[in-house]
């Protein structure tokens, strides 16, 4: 199991985040554009990190653009752009969530 | 050192440019000497000139300092004007001391300052692309910020020394008699200029459209003014006042909204000849709305509506539930086109509004006052001024003169996306929390400790939801996570005067 496509979720409305997850080979690689990086970049890439986690991806590169969005935002874009990313939208890892 | 607040001020600035910290929201009864313009006598037969440059040269030179007023806002056509031919001079090391800097001022400043033109500026606030330079550190001397009523008292006790005002008038006649109500580029009171052309040395009008003689009413007086300059456009009808005032539909503005309109309802101070001011955001022009359904319900009216003045507050007028409205800026057409129309809207300058150091200002005599605020922390201290990135992005406005109201009133959301409202440590202190008395969030709202007539009112209303700053600020963190602290140099861009002068905090250079 692994990433089969580069695939997106979210979109660039004010409280969301963009996720587009695509095949890595450097680990989990995070990329972070937001207008709240200084105060909770660190936070936000945590929980990406996270997610990533449960799913087992070892290498996976993400491009994460924020406008704010809140954690549970941040999970739900995360984890669909991944299991799109996976071509398991129609039977998702239950375990992961 | 450290002023009462606790905020970290810089001793050899403080020192250096002969400030003290801030102590108290407490005026007393200081006796001032105040300052008083030089005067060069003419006859007034050569006043209209159409050559700005050479207006420019006679009156401008090195070191001097220049205001403008920001009654035009985002339409403004005269500081870029001015400034350009300024520069064209190669005039340089000038202080620039504005009502305000509004964001079609942005570029011409930044160059201004990067070619040695400029090297000094007071004002009430900046946003946008200055904003961002200045904290990052563009200016090698710190801005210093003043309230609209600090602005008034500084220039009037000569802290501010105006050498040449140059004003953007919508009408004046050829000897300089002008008001703001008539004309293409109308805009209303003249209230932040009304100052400059008093107190400045040389008081350059610009106009497109100049009148026969004599202009009346004269809100500028020809007796105060050196030189009209006759333009093309004075500012762009459009981008000057927002037309329309449009009732937001925003269902946390209306929370915060009915929630205001609930404290004033159910505070001490709405009573029959109530007087308030209320701003011009979402929920602010709400809350008017709210409360005229209330003073029908109620069977009263209010003495007077203070301040900038909107479309709602002009329609209470009309409807007779307001007896005045004391008027220092016009928010949009509407409140500008009533000043023209209604003769119980009365054009106030900027120390009659909220000067400190005078014999008695208008908000002095102020009921409630709601106001806004980017940060507020556990001691109701606010932010206006900074963002949550450190970088300077508004401004101090008459934020710390309109909380001297009896009962004043903060209305902000609790978090905005994942920025917290409520914190427990404030970027910028602005207004001291000592002058605040209730906040209003969506979630409920909370109480400063130092009113416990307030609480008495308040706590047994179904409608309201009473909590205490430090569990609105711990709820706000339970949504948004924990702030990283910023990370600042130790350069000073700005100090922030309280009204009376004394410093009420500093802001650092941001580091990226």
């Amino acid at each position: 199991m692994g990433i089969n496509k580069t695939a997106m979720d979210g979109t660039l409305e004010s409280s969301d985040i963009q996720i587009t997850v695509s095949k890595g080979t450097d680990g989990v690689q995070i990329s972070l554009e937001s207008d709240v990086k200084k105060r909770f970049g660190d936070d936000i890439i945590a929980t990406i990190k996270e997610v990533v986690k449960k799913f087992g991806l070892d290498n996976v590169n993400i491009k994460a653009v924020d406008q704010g969005a809140l954690d549970c935002v941040i999970r739900a874009r995360t984890i669909t752009a991944i299991q799109r990313a996976m071509d398991n939208s129609e039977q998702p890892a239950w375990e992961a969530l | 050192m450290e002023n009462k607040l606790g905020r970290n001020l810089p001793d050899k600035l403080m020192n250096e440019l002969h400030f003290k910290p801030f102590e108290t929201t407490k005026i007393g009864n200081p006796v001032f000497q105040r300052t008083a313009p030089k005067v060069q006598v003419q006859n007034g037969h050569d006043k209209l000139k159409d050559d700005l440059k050479q207006v420019v040269k006679k009156n401008v030179k090195d070191g001097m300092t220049i205001s403008f007023h920001h009654h035009l806002r985002n339409g403004d056509y005269i500081f870029n004007l001015v400034m350009k031919a300024i520069m064209d001079l190669g005039i340089k090391d000038l202080t620039l001391a504005p009502s305000s800097l509004t964001g079609v001022m942005n570029d011409m400043v930044i160059k201004a300052i990067k070619n040695g033109t400029v090297t000094n500026i007071t004002t009430s606030g900046m946003r946008g692309s200055l904003g961002d330079e200045v904290s990052h550190g563009i200016l090698k001397n710190p801005v210093i910020f003043r309230s609209h009523g600090g602005r008034a008292r500084a220039i009037e006790n000569g802290d501010i020394k105006i050498d040449v005002a140059f004003l953007g008038v919508p009408n004046s006649d050829r000897c300089g008699n002008a008001n703001g109500m008539e004309g293409p580029a109308a805009f209303g009171s003249l209230g932040y200029a009304l100052m400059d052309a008093a107190y400045a040395n040389k008081v350059v009008l610009l106009t497109d459209n100049v009148v026969d003689y004599p202009n009346t009413p004269a809100s500028i007086r020809q007796t105060q003014v050196d030189d009209v300059v006759k333009v093309d456009q004075v500012g762009d009808p459009n981008k000057i006042g927002s037309g329309a005032t449009r009732f937001t539909k925003d269902p946390k503005d209306l929370t915060i909204a009915r929630a205001v309109n609930q404290v004033i309802v159910n505070s001490q101070y709405f009573k029959d000849g109530f007087s308030f001011q209320t701003g011009s955001g979402g929920a602010a022009l709400a809350v008017t709305r709210y409360l005229r359904q209330a003073m029908l319900d109620n069977h009263l009216h209010a003495s007077f509506g203070l301040g900038g003045i909107t479309k709602p507050m002009v329609d209470l007028l009309e409807e007779g539930l307001v007896d005045k409205l004391m008027d220092v800026q016009d928010f949009d057409k509407a409140a500008a086109d009533s000043m023209k129309n209604n003769k119980n809207q009365q054009e106030i300058d900027a120390s009659w509004y909220a000067d400190p150091d005078n014999k008695g200002s208008m908000v002095a005599q102020l009921d409630i006052a709601v106001l806004s605020a980017l940060e507020i922390d556990t001691d109701f201290n606010v932010n206006v001024l900074t963002g949550s990135d450190g970088v300077i992005r508004g401004a101090v406005g008459g934020h710390q003169d309109a909380a001297t109201a009896k009962m004043t009133i903060i209305c902000a959301p609790l978090v905005r996306g994942r920025i917290p409202t409520v914190v427990d440590h404030i970027n910028t202190a602005v207004t001291p929390g000592q002058s605040i008395d209730v906040l209003v969030t969506e979630f409920g709202i909370a109480i400063n400790p130092n009113r416990p007539d307030l609480i008495k009112q308040f706590q047994d209303v179904p409608s309201l939801h009473v909590y205490t700053i430090e569990e609105l600020a711990k709820k706000a963190e339970s949504i948004v996570g924990k702030e990283e602290p910023l990370q600042y140099t130790d350069k000073t861009v700005g100090l922030v005067e309280y009204r009376d002068g004394t410093i009420i905090d500093s802001i650092r250079q941001v580091k990226d």
